[in-house]
């Protein structure tokens, strides 16, 4: 798919992430967005840069019982266990309905072994409405099976064992994405681990692990125990781990790849934050909670900020504030 | 999506226009454009709380208690019924004319009106009850008979009794602690109502140990039963994935389905209620995809 150059308030937002090529550097966020059909009553999909679709895994998924969820202080704590409906029926009912109104879909990955993800591009990559998919999100903060349940996205090889499977059964004009957690003592090896396995661009940051106790009942309040916290609490976390990384690309530790911000961005001025640390796309997830027309007012805000400063290029700022 | 999609939904900064006091709740008034031609009994609102610098995130959703055409649709109002019960409710409570609110609605499906008139039972628990007066209205102007009960802990935690007796044929109110009506539980009075009367249908709202008792007595007399779940939501729009309950489908089959969609109103015999207990539901064994199943556990 190609954006073609787009303007909004005299500005050129348009991206190219690793050759995916975007009108503007807006988009859902994995899971919290569903897959389409339920925020294209509020805004059209289409609008923004790209669609993010929930994880999706081989197989269906009844996700976790309830509680799922805790609302903590500008944030929250969701526990769903990649509800989804499995690669089959994505790629014959949610990806036909996402092409049919034109949106740009980055979809994303799950699985508990290498294995599954790879199961899952190859079905993706050969699906009838491959033009639609504009690249692959791995999402590989899942727990892997064959590593005592470790997260793959807290250890390098398991990061590259994932990465390298994707990236032998697609198209190498498929751009691939490393969503990595931030819940690690050093996320430069992470990161270079996905980058040399395939990866051509990350995503950051996933949630970070939390918890909270029911005092009525003295248990914990979510039926999975621990649950990931997003939101604005975390944005301050998803500025540091994209700046830490950029930093090491600009430093030529690690090699150069676009990045993906997401984490607690609610407005336009959190989205250029994220862009100004080193993000080139910006994914809106949370704040949809808050209000289902949040990617879209976010893409207007930005759009109003940089030409309120006199920018004229989106680009002009990716990782402004390195200097 | 099944059932939900393509309903317009209203999206609005709502002007808050009234809040009164009724019993221990509160009724807000909000004018939310556009919503009295679509909103049906049963379906809901959420609401922004805190403002808009506001920490609190999450929407909290309440079923619609009625709606007001105006003289045209930018005047239509939105009445919805708050019973202050953290930081979140607390706050909108304290509205005042002149305030405003985020609202979205109408959301969900309300309830289904049979296809021929007949002689039904409404029930609620605590401000469950809150949709039930503009439902007997619907069911009456149908030509249906309505019997309303009414139930709560005490006489301050009933919602709706002073303006039951204007749109039901009978009224039973029950309380706990006998501090109003009769003392004992909604499913004394809906038992006698449904061996002395030949009852086709049951709606109800409220708790969930409510909503079970209630639909296995219908269900057992025969009479069909609707009822309104009250789920924690996050979004209110399908997108969070928090609020679901596993669901019997047409095919037989359970799924995690949300409430926010496809319900809140659902037939009783499509719900596994089984599942729930402590206000935490489990994931039946047989349920699609369900993680006890050989294939895919899941992560996070």
């Amino acid at each position: 798919m190609s954006g073609a150059a787009y303007e909004l308030d005299g500005v050129d937002l348009s991206v190219d992430l690793a050759g995916m090529s975007l009108p503007n550097p807006i988009m859902t966020a994995s899971g919290c967005a569903a897959n389409g059909p339920e925020l294209h009553r509020f805004f059209d999909v289409a609008e923004i840069g790209a669609f993010v679709t929930k994880s999706v895994k081989a197989t269906p998924q009844s996700g976790r019982g309830t509680p799922r969820m805790a609302e903590t202080p500008s944030g929250m704590l969701n526990s769903i266990g990649l509800q989804g409906p499995g690669i089959d029926a994505f790629v014959s009912h949610d990806l036909p309905w996402l092409a049919s109104v034109g949106a740009r879909v980055l979809v994303s990955i799950a699985g508990v072994e290498a294995a599954e993800f790879a199961h899952v591009a190859q079905v993706l990559a050969t699906c009838p409405d491959r033009s639609a998919i504009v690249g692959l999100e791995v999402n590989i903060s899942c727990p892997n099976v064959a590593n005592r349940g470790l997260v793959f996205a807290c250890d390098p090889a398991s990061s590259a064992e994932v990465l390298s499977g994707v990236r032998a059964v697609v198209p190498a004009d498929l751009p691939l994405f490393a969503k990595l957690s931030p819940d690690v003592t050093d996320l430069v090896p992470i990161a270079r681990a996905a980058l040399d396995a395939g990866a051509d661009g990350l995503t950051m940051i996933n949630t970070i692990l939390g918890m909270a106790i029911d005092l009525d009942r003295m248990r914990p309040h979510l039926f999975g125990v621990t649950g990931g916290l997003s939101g604005p609490a975390i944005r301050p976390v998803a500025v540091r781990a994209i700046w830490q990384v950029t930093a090491a690309m600009r430093a030529g530790t690690i090699p150069t790849a676009p990045i993906i911000g997401v984490g607690g961005v609610r407005c336009g001025a959190d989205a250029l934050e994220l862009i100004a640390a080193g993000a080139s796309g910006v994914q809106v997830g949370t704040a949809t909670f808050h209000d289902p027309r949040a990617p879209r007012t976010v893409l207007t805000e930005l759009a109003a900020l940089l030409a309120e400063r006199g920018i004229s290029r989106l680009g002009d700022l990716v990782g402004a504030a390195h200097g | 999506m099944s059932t939900g999609d393509h309903h317009p939904v209203v999206a609005v900064e709502a002007d808050v226009l009234g809040n009164e006091p009724v019993g221990a709740y509160r009724r807000l008034t909000l004018a939310v454009p556009g919503v009295a031609a679509t909103a049906r009994p049963g379906q809901f609102a959420a609401l922004t709380v805190g403002g808009e610098t506001s920490g609190l995130l999450l929407r909290r959703s309440f079923s619609i208690h009625r709606v007001a055409a105006g003289s045209d649709p930018a005047g239509d109002r939105l009445e919805i019924v708050v019973a202050d019960a953290g930081p979140g409710t607390h706050w909108l409570t304290q509205r005042t004319p002149g305030d405003r609110v985020g609202v979205l609605a109408p959301l969900g499906n309300g309830f289904s009106l049979p296809a021929a008139p007949g002689e039904c039972v409404l029930i609620g628990g605590g401000y469950g009850s809150a949709p039930l007066p503009w439902l007997a209205e619907h069911l009456r102007a149908m030509g249906s008979r309505v019997h309303m009960i009414l139930g709560a802990a005490t006489r301050d935690r009933l919602f709706g009794a002073a303006e039951a007796g204007a749109v039901a044929d009978s009224v039973h109110v029950v309380t706990v602690d006998g501090s109003a009506g009769a003392v004992g539980l909604v499913t004394d009075p809906l038992r006698q109502l449904l061996r002395d009367n030949n009852i086709g249908a049951v709606y109800a709202c409220g708790p969930m140990g409510m909503l079970r008792a209630v639909g296995e007595l219908a269900i057992e007399a025969g009479a069909v039963a609707q009822v309104a779940v009250e789920e924690a939501m996050a979004c209110g729009v399908g997108v969070c994935m928090t609020c679901v309950l596993p669901i019997r489908g047409h095919d037989g089959a359970t799924r995690m389905t949300r409430t926010c969609l496809d319900g809140p109103v659902f037939d009783a015999r499509a719900l596994r209620w089984e599942a729930a207990a402590d206000g935490r539901v489990a994931v039946p064994d047989d349920a699609v995809g369900a993680p006890s199943a050989p294939v895919g556990r899941s992560g996070r």
